[in-house]
């Protein structure tokens, strides 16, 4: 199971490398939410899958039964979704109104703040 | 309820049964004041008169409360928190070592510094836009990153300062504040997850996230070859965040747009988390692995300290000057960490603490600069020392501190590193360093003599600082900074001893993983149990 999702997560990764390296800012998007959802597959295979068994502690008893599922990283990835998906929201926005301002989502044509041809600093005076 | 009918446990094993003294809780001052008032900021946003006394008020609490935890921290050693009394490793640790809290003490003085320049650049627009909320949430954020002891929990951390970040940098959304802002978003956001992956593999590796527990695992860990691949993964994603070469291109693309308060706190606080993040991973938790490391990272300071004089040489516009110096400023504290020496170190912290108040003066210096000049060309500025004369003893202050000169703070944590590098034989470090710091005065000197020399450029009508908004309050608030340098330069010896104790701590992790563990003796079945 954890081979299957190492190679899944692989994928991910690879998608994601390969979006990120394109010029234009709508791809990298893309590309930066496929990273983050390789990196929370990492972190869900990272606790080792079980089946089968709930992490669920039966009536009586402290612990929860032998080979009971890892519920840890349910919660780091609920946290690193949560925390994505917004950073998620807010860059779809900013991609949106970058392009509504500067007229291109080519990051070779994305000069404004950097603007091409600059003389050189004085050199006397 | 039914804990009546069960038989009686000990709770000891769980939980921390006393209840932590009265001055520990100085460690979640910061937090909790920073997002109540955050949050009252974000309530009073259309009352843009009011609003700001709020976040003042705020500012000031944080930075007494963080300067309350850096006395205890020197009087009583390292402070631990554990939250919902969870004992260590299960619950969520704070700690507050020497570096955390001086860091952290550092950082309250930028936060307040920036806020009272801010009052008078932030406009009713930007105040409604949550300037100040923004500025409080990334405050906090970094403060506790700074004092969190769980590596998820320095995630967490990074995303929040990295979201207060992201609302200050894009407030007025101009052109290039836009096209900056998109970079340093996708940018900062890619090694945040490259971050939050080598997490995963931590846990996978050694079932904890309690900083201390994987200090403490690590260390017997006969396997290299996995420990040394998370290592070098964190190296990346933080030297991402620290903005060092090669992985430096978001930053002069995106810090100059802003306005100068926002850049100040920006190059006072965000990069040099990245940079205590690598001080914590490398050294408290992995410091077998740094060793092996230690090459790459003299490399990647030294090109990062070229780089960043050089590149600061080759602009035109202040803001951008400044916006290289950080990535020089960032070479030289990796120095220290490549090295791994109590001196180097020792220069490490001192260079830290001292560039975060230095840069941030500076950008404030250079916003005066500017709006007294009418432009951030050094083709077209000039004249100010006939309009401000104290303005200039101000920027040469700074500029001698900034280089390294003498008598200022900038100068001692450079001799240590130097030192540090001739005692085991790295003459290039040291020459990167010293090469670094006369670039650094030419950049910084030239700006001097262009903006304040030089005569006015007819064309342009300079003000005096009586005319300038900004100068106002941003005037005291420059004076306060530069008194910080020269103190800390005429008198050092007691930011010495602290920056050695910060060395002697980061050399000897057992003294972070005793205090974090000391609530508890070490129970191995507790120890094991969150390994599956």
């Amino acid at each position: 199971m954890e081979i299957a999702v190492a190679a899944l997560t692989g994928l991910y990764f690879a998608v994601s490398i390969y979006l990120m390296l394109s010029r234009h800012i709508i791809r990298i998007l893309l590309g930066t939410v496929t990273l983050s959802t390789g990196a929370n597959l990492t972190i869900f295979a990272m606790g080792r899958i079980t089946r089968e068994v709930p992490p669920i502690i039966p009536a009586g008893h402290y612990l929860p039964a032998d080979g009971a599922a890892n519920a840890l990283p349910q919660a780091l990835v609920l946290t690193a979704i949560v925390i994505a998906f917004s950073l998620f929201a807010f860059l779809l926005v900013l991609v949106m109104r970058s392009y509504q301002e500067l007229g291109t989502d080519d990051t070779y044509a994305m000069r404004d703040a950097e603007p091409e041809g600059e003389p050189l600093p004085p050199l006397g005076y | 309820m039914a804990a009546a009918e069960r038989p009686a446990i000990d709770l000891a094993d769980a939980f921390v049964m006393e209840a932590p003294a009265l001055a520990d809780w100085l460690i979640v001052a910061p937090l909790v004041i920073g997002f109540i008032f955050a949050a009252l900021c974000l309530m009073t946003r259309k009352d843009t008169g009011r609003q700001p006394v709020i976040a003042i008020a705020g500012l000031v609490l944080i930075l007494l409360s963080v300067a309350g935890l850096f006395v205890h921290v020197l009087a009583n050693g390292t402070v631990v928190m554990a939250m919902g009394r969870w004992l260590p490793p299960f619950g969520i640790a704070f700690v507050a070592d020497t570096l955390g809290a001086t860091l952290a003490l550092i950082s309250g003085i930028v936060g307040l510094a920036t806020g009272i320049y801010a009052l008078r650049e932030a406009d009713n627009t930007e105040r409604r836009y949550g300037f100040y909320p923004f500025l409080l949430m990334m405050l906090s954020g970094v403060i506790c990153a700074f004092l969190t002891g769980d590596i998820f929990n320095l995630y967490v951390w990074f995303e929040v300062l990295l979201l207060g970040s992201f609302g200050l940098l894009i407030l007025g959304s101009r052109r290039d504040q836009l096209d900056g802002a998109t970079k340093y978003a996708f940018l900062n956001l890619i090694a945040t997850t490259l971050f939050l992956i080598a997490v995963a593999y931590v846990y996978g590796l050694f079932g904890t996230l309690n900083m201390a527990d994987i200090a403490r695992k690590a260390a017997v860990m006969e396997e290299v070859g996995p420990r040394l691949t998370i290592a070098a993964l964190f190296f990346f994603a933080f030297a991402m965040k620290a903005a060092a070469f090669p992985l430096n291109f978001w930053l002069p693309a995106s810090y100059h747009t802003p306005r100068l308060a926002v850049g100040a706190v920006f190059a006072g606080l965000l990069t040099k988390v990245g940079v205590y993040a690598l001080l914590r991973i490398l050294l408290t938790i992995f410091p077998a692995d740094r060793d092996d490391l230690a090459i790459a990272i003299a490399v990647v300071a030294a090109a990062s300290m070229m780089l960043g004089a050089l590149g600061a040489l080759a602009q035109t516009d202040m803001r951008r000057v400044l916006g290289y110096l950080v990535i020089s400023g960032i070479g030289i504290m990796l120095a220290g960490l490549a090295l791994g020496s109590a001196t180097g170190l020792s220069g490490t912290a001192f260079y830290t603490a001292h560039s975060m108040v230095i840069m941030t003066a500076l950008y404030l210096l250079v916003g005066i600069v500017g709006a007294a000049a009418g432009t951030f060309d050094l083709h077209r500025a000039g004249g100010l020392y006939a309009t401000a004369p104290w303005l200039a003893v101000v920027a040469l202050i700074l500029a001698f501190s900034a280089s390294g000169l003498p008598p200022f703070s900038g100068l001692w944590p450079k001799i240590f590193l130097v030192k540090a590098s001739i005692d085991v034989g790295a003459w290039w470090l040291a020459a990167a360093i010293l090469l670094s710091g006369f670039l650094t005065t030419i950049a910084l000197v030239r700006l001097f003599a262009f903006a304040f020399w030089r005569p006015a450029n007819p064309d342009m009508r300079s003000m005096t600082l009586g005319e300038v908004p900004v100068a106002r309050l941003g005037l005291p608030v420059l004076v306060g900074l530069c008194g910080l340098t020269v103190i800390a330069g005429l008198y050092p010896e007691p930011f010495i001893q602290v920056s050695d104790r910060i060395a002697f701590e980061l050399m000897n992790p057992v003294g972070y993983i005793d205090a974090v563990y000391a609530p508890m003796p070490i129970q191995p079945a507790a120890a094991e149990g969150a390994v599956q």
